[in-house]
């Protein structure tokens, strides 16, 4: 801006001036922080980091099965619109042969377009009702009978992408996957171990089971 | 609740208080023209900035002028916010939601576009839209990343001035609006995001410019996994208290905020500012302790929330145990009220986290506070009723709580029959008016609209909780529009022309009604002269002021809204654990 080098040339502090230097400011900020600042972030991260910049994306086979960080709908929501007939071994293997994730409020369900709480709030018969479902249908399928489910295997995640369940949930799961899968419990509870996170730095948060890499190793597992 | 998650909390705690002086030197040096260890790098580049933005370093505003440079510059950032969201679809870097990028994201509706331009500028954040289905990239970096940066160096600014205004004499100046914003931006935010950025995507929070990605899952059914440059807006959203989600979930989002350290350092970050800023106070006014007895004040308070909200979380949903769910601590998990939480945060996490976001200004979640229990949900909307003056956004918060110190300082000098002062200065007429305008203005607009919208069949037909529920859901919206937070009871669906122009109303108005009048007692207080202290001087840095302060926050946002308190939440907890469902 020549024309401001010459202080006696420019302008006192008028209307003017002040919108003009308003309008400077935005376009400069803007071209600062706006496109040079994260195109810097991008360019260093895809250099540094490109399997975490683009995703943690799981290749099978060559092709995208998902993203190690974003949940897929193994929830028992999916299975609670199918029949409710208690199924037999085979049908159990066909309709229910993976661990179950946590419900989610993302879309139909793991919607990655779509990331969303359930905003059901603690007086919401809605809610209780969801629950009630899932608690039943997963303790039908179990076969348990009695023991109570842990409280995040019925409950919506935040994400509604959340890739994880906690280690009480997926020790819950153990007898029945390995009944169905047709596995020693000791392998499959050692899956379960194998794909669990501890807290971060040992003390950070909850640990948790990634459910998509454990269906995974459910699959590779030997018969 | 465990020993662990209380632990988790004091190691947070201590490592705030360990990066409060650092940052406050920092700050110090950087607004008040020192040299730091990053001039041979910056130096230049704020020159530059200058001479581009036409700016004269040396040219000092008076309060009047600082205000309107404040106004200016927002409303040039609104404008141009509004119109690029109005023609994105014809823009580059719009790939949309497709996997094959070819069918970009439409033009934001005008209704939504005006909400999100007043609700970036204001540093508020509410977004009445979702990220992932709404926005182009080039929106999300241009216009939302950048509102980031520049609302909350303009926080900054608008409480340099304020102490400037306290610790000069005899003087008109209150500093460069300019100057103040740049330096902030260039010196503290920009350097810090580009190291939190990459540490972030070391992480797992994504960074790129691709389009989603199609994914063919294990049960065959295709899942789209989303994209864009998200860490880069995930730091200054963060670090510049924010809160506006590259997603529609925010920071639960495990794209965003991939693990327990994440978070952590997430929460670090919206406290460290606002921290720092009591430390750069307490050098400024020449007495350390000023700026501890602030930081005391912010503690206390945020400590209280915590221990509210941490047990009432921890303690679950009775309604939920009755059908047959095990939410029991145990070595297995960690039990307590999961719905709307995410695994790897559980209930300490997402508990510490919702008092954090709701003290500052922030407004970034990382679990859906409808869902929180009735009072592990009422702290945050308490926060956000008294102003968000605890730690507060950057800059806000301070000049919020400097409001109430003001008031504190007036209640006390009536006790004892002498004129207040406050660091040297006297506390007159018009400043205790421009304080309680500060004060008075965003509560009346708060419960005004709360009360409107709930008989209006357009306020009551987005209600998504029956029950006194619903009422916490449009007590909260407005809460957080008039204190910028931006964080929801998310049910409410808050994108339809109603409460889109009314929040965005409710967020100017508490952004500038508060604003302006600290920018006119800046002036006030900057133009008189200095008082020496006497044994008459009520001291401003001992227990007795900083109980004093805390009285005053609580028995004002206290009497303001206990009604509307008791009829929300209160009602909620006693109906949730009496079992009555809607």
């Amino acid at each position: 801006m020549a024309v401001y080098e010459n202080k006696e040339a420019a302008p006192r502090s008028t209307f003017g001036r002040q919108l003009l230097t308003a309008v400077l400011a935005t376009i400069v900020l803007t071209v600062l922080t706006g496109v040079l600042y994260p195109l810097l972030i991008t360019g260093i991260a895809q250099v540094l980091f490109p399997g975490r910049a683009n995703g943690s994306l799981i290749q099978r086979d060559g092709k995208v099965i998902g993203s190690e960080l974003v949940g897929q709908n193994f929830s028992v929501d999916q299975f609670l619109l199918k029949n409710t007939v208690p199924p037999t071994q085979t049908q159990a293997l066909q309709q229910y042969p993976y661990f179950f994730s946590r419900p989610s409020a993302a879309g139909a369900g793991y919607d990655g377009t779509a990331s969303s709480f359930s905003n059901l709030g603690p007086t919401s018969q809605t809610l209780i009702d969801l629950v009630k479902g899932r608690v039943a249908a997963i303790k039908q399928v179990t076969g348990q009978g009695a023991a109570n489910v842990p409280v995040d295997l019925v409950t919506a995640s935040a994400s509604g992408l959340d890739p994880e369940i906690s280690p009480a949930a997926a020790t819950y799961q153990v007898p029945r996957i390995a009944r169905i899968r047709g596995l020693p419990v000791d392998q499959v509870q050692q899956l379960v171990n194998q794909n669990t996170r501890g807290r971060s730095l040992g003390f950070l948060g909850e640990p948790g089971v990634n459910v998509l890499k454990l269906n995974l190793a459910l699959d590779a597992a030997k018969h | 609740m465990t020993t662990l998650g209380w632990l988790q909390i004091a190691i947070y705690f201590a490592l705030l208080l360990l990066l409060t002086k650092p940052l406050g030197v920092y700050m110090y040096r950087v607004f008040t023209g020192e040299r730091t260890f990053m001039h041979p790098v910056i130096r230049p580049l704020e020159r530059l900035t200058y001479r581009l933005m036409a700016v004269r370093e040396d040219e000092e505003q008076d309060w009047v002028g600082y205000t309107v440079a404040v106004l200016l510059f927002s409303f040039v950032g609104v404008v141009a916010t509004y119109l690029q969201m109005r023609i994105q679809a014809g823009l580059p870097l719009n790939y949309g939601m497709a996997p094959d990028g070819k069918t970009p994201f439409a033009n934001v509706p005008a209704g939504p576009a005006f909400n999100t331009a007043v609700s970036f500028l204001t540093n508020t954040n509410w977004q009445s839209y979702s990220g992932e289905s709404t926005m182009s990239y080039l929106t999300q970096m241009m216009q939302l990343t950048f509102h980031n940066f520049v609302s909350a160096g303009a926080g900054a600014a608008v409480v340099l001035a304020l102490i400037r205004g306290l610790t000069r004499r005899q003087t008109n100046k209150l500093g460069n609006f300019y100057v103040d914003l740049t330096r902030c931006i260039l010196y503290l935010l920009l350097p810090i995001c580009i190291v939190y950025a990459l540490f972030l995507v070391s992480q797992g929070t994504i960074q790129n410019l691709k389009p989603y990605v199609a994914a063919a899952t294990i049960q065959g059914t295709p899942q789209i996994v989303p994209m864009g440059p998200n860490a880069s807006q995930e730091a200054i959203k963060m670090l510049g208290i924010n809160g506006g989600g590259f997603f529609n979930a925010n920071s639960a989002h495990p794209l965003t905020n991939p693990s327990p350290l994440t978070n952590f350092i997430e929460m670090l970050s919206i406290f460290s500012l606002p921290a720092g800023l009591t430390y750069m106070f307490g050098r400024m006014v020449g007495r350390q302790r000023q700026g501890w007895a602030i930081f005391a004040v912010f503690s206390a308070l945020f400590l209280t929330g915590v221990a509210v909200t941490y047990p009432a979380e921890a303690a679950g949903n009775p309604n939920l145990r009755n059908v047959g769910v095990d939410d029991r601590v145990s070595a297995g998990q960690a039990g307590g009220n999961m719905e709307g939480k995410e695994t790897r945060f559980g209930i300490t996490h997402s508990a510490l986290f919702a008092v954090i976001t709701t003290d500052a200004s922030c407004g970034a979640v990382i679990a859906g506070h409808d869902s929180f229990t009735p009072l592990g949900g009422a702290v945050p909307l308490f926060n956000m009723m008294s102003g968000e003056v605890i730690f507060g956004g950057v800059g806000s918060g301070l000049y919020g709580m400097l409001v109430f110190v003001i008031v504190a300082v007036f209640v006390a000098g009536l006790m004892v029959g002498r004129t207040p002062e406050y660091l040297g200065k006297k506390i007159e007429a018009f400043d205790i008016k421009m304080a309680t305008l500060a004060i008075l203005v965003p509560s009346f607009v708060i419960l005004l609209l709360s009360a409107v919208a709930s008989v209006l069949p357009a306020g009551t037909s987005s209600i998504f909780n029956g029950g006194p529920h619903g009422l916490s859901e449009i007590l909260y919206a407005y809460s957080s529009g008039v204190a910028n937070n931006g964080s929801a009871f998310a049910g409410l669906g808050a994108n339809t022309d109603y409460y889109n122009s009314t929040i965005g109303v409710a967020m100017f108005l508490g952004r500038f009604f508060i604003i302006i009048p600290v920018l006119a007692l800046a002036g006030s207080l900057a133009s008189k002269k200095l008082v020496p202290a006497s044994s008459g001087t009520f001291p401003t840095d001992g227990p007795l002021f900083v109980g004093l302060v805390i009285g005053v926050v609580v028995i004002v946002g206290g009497l303001t809204f206990f009604p509307a308190l008791a009829l929300g939440p209160l009602v909620d907890h006693l109906l949730m654990n009496a079992g009555q469902l809607f």
